[in-house]
């Protein structure tokens, strides 16, 4: 008995709970800044052209049927291939598109560590060791002075 | 060569090749008169399977690139339909090619003009890009050896498809 008390309990909260149901409804607004309107090359939230109007009838169908946001882009996937997508799939050869920025980085990230360290072995740093910078010549010393007492107030 | 130098030529050429990379595929790649036309396997518009511009070899192709969404489209429909009644057969035929368009949508237009000749479908618009298409729609006649003859952009109408594209057809009755 307690069992059954227990379990009516949950099901009545799971389904009261607003955010439970919000989590898996899909929203136009929502998949408007994740979709390309193909024709435009723009998101579709931005795009305002025929084709625009009718991805998002098909994607306001889908809704009403109740599909869930990743089931709407798979099938916006399969109407209009992969670049339907505004982030291309972390899969396949379209993961090169997040590895490739990221290992770039890196390499450079290495490469102006490596620099440092033999610029400020050859001397070249602040603490490097290197020559003080040479003052002026023995003639401008001489000069300097001069200028200095005939101005001197 | 260092072994600094070699990196360094190498991290110029990965970007240059990169660069080029990216340049040829999204390049456009607009077709001349006399070059070849694609012929990608494209599922077909209506029921399932798939079919290409190679399965009409030996035959004039008028390859009609289209969308429902286009209001052109719908105003040259009836014309390609007339066209393809009058001089369809086994020696001409017209294909349309329905580009970043919904299938259910395509296959609506379809039966509301009842077009009677091939639908392909080409969902992501890398075959009409591969035509070097600019808009819809935009027509291509083919010729027996899969050769680009003319290229049209806009729509067609009963008069230019008479004085322009029937000339080309063996036996034309124009």
């Amino acid at each position: 008995m307690n069992a059954r008390v227990l379990l009516a309990a949950a099901l009545a909260l799971a389904l009261l709970t607003p955010g439970a149901a919000a989590a898996e409804r899909a929203s136009l607004n929502e998949i408007e800044k994740q979709v390309m309107c193909p024709v435009c090359g723009t998101l579709l939230q931005l795009a305002e052209s025929p084709q625009a109007q009718r991805e998002r009838v098909f994607i306001n169908h889908l809704i009403d049927e109740g599909k869930t946001e990743a089931e709407v882009k798979d099938a916006l996937v399969a109407e209009y291939g992969d670049e339907v997508l505004a982030l291309p799939p972390d899969s396949g050869f379209s993961l090169s598109a997040y590895v490739v920025p990221i290992a770039a980085l890196l390499i450079a990230a290495v490469a102006l560590a490596i620099g440092v360290l033999r610029w400020r072995r050859a001397g070249g740093g602040p603490d490097g060791g290197g020559a003080a910078p040479a003052g002026p010549s023995k003639r401008d010393a001489e000069r300097l002075d001069a200028d200095l007492a005939r101005y001197d107030l | 060569m260092s072994f600094r130098s070699v990196i360094a030529v190498l991290g110029v050429l990965a970007v240059v090749g990169l660069l080029v990379f990216g340049l040829a595929i999204k390049g456009s790649s607009g077709l001349a008169t006399g070059d070849p036309v694609p012929t990608s396997a494209l599922p077909r518009l209506e029921g399932s399977g798939s079919g290409s511009l190679a399965d009409y070899r030996g035959r004039w192709v008028l390859v009609n690139f289209w969308a429902s969404w286009c209001p052109p489209c719908r105003a040259e429909a009836s014309a390609l339909e007339n066209f393809q009644r009058k001089h369809g057969g086994p020696r001409f035929a017209v294909v349309g090619i329905d580009s970043r368009d919904l299938s259910a949508d395509g296959q609506e237009f379809v039966d509301e003009f009842g077009l009677s000749y091939p639908q392909l479908r080409d969902g992501d618009g890398d075959v009409a890009h591969d035509f070097g298409t600019t808009g819809l729609p935009e027509s291509f006649l083919v010729d027996p050896a899969g050769r680009l003859r003319l290229h049209t952009p806009g729509a067609v109408d009963e008069e230019y498809l008479s004085e322009e594209v029937a000339p080309f057809l063996p036996g034309a009755k124009s």
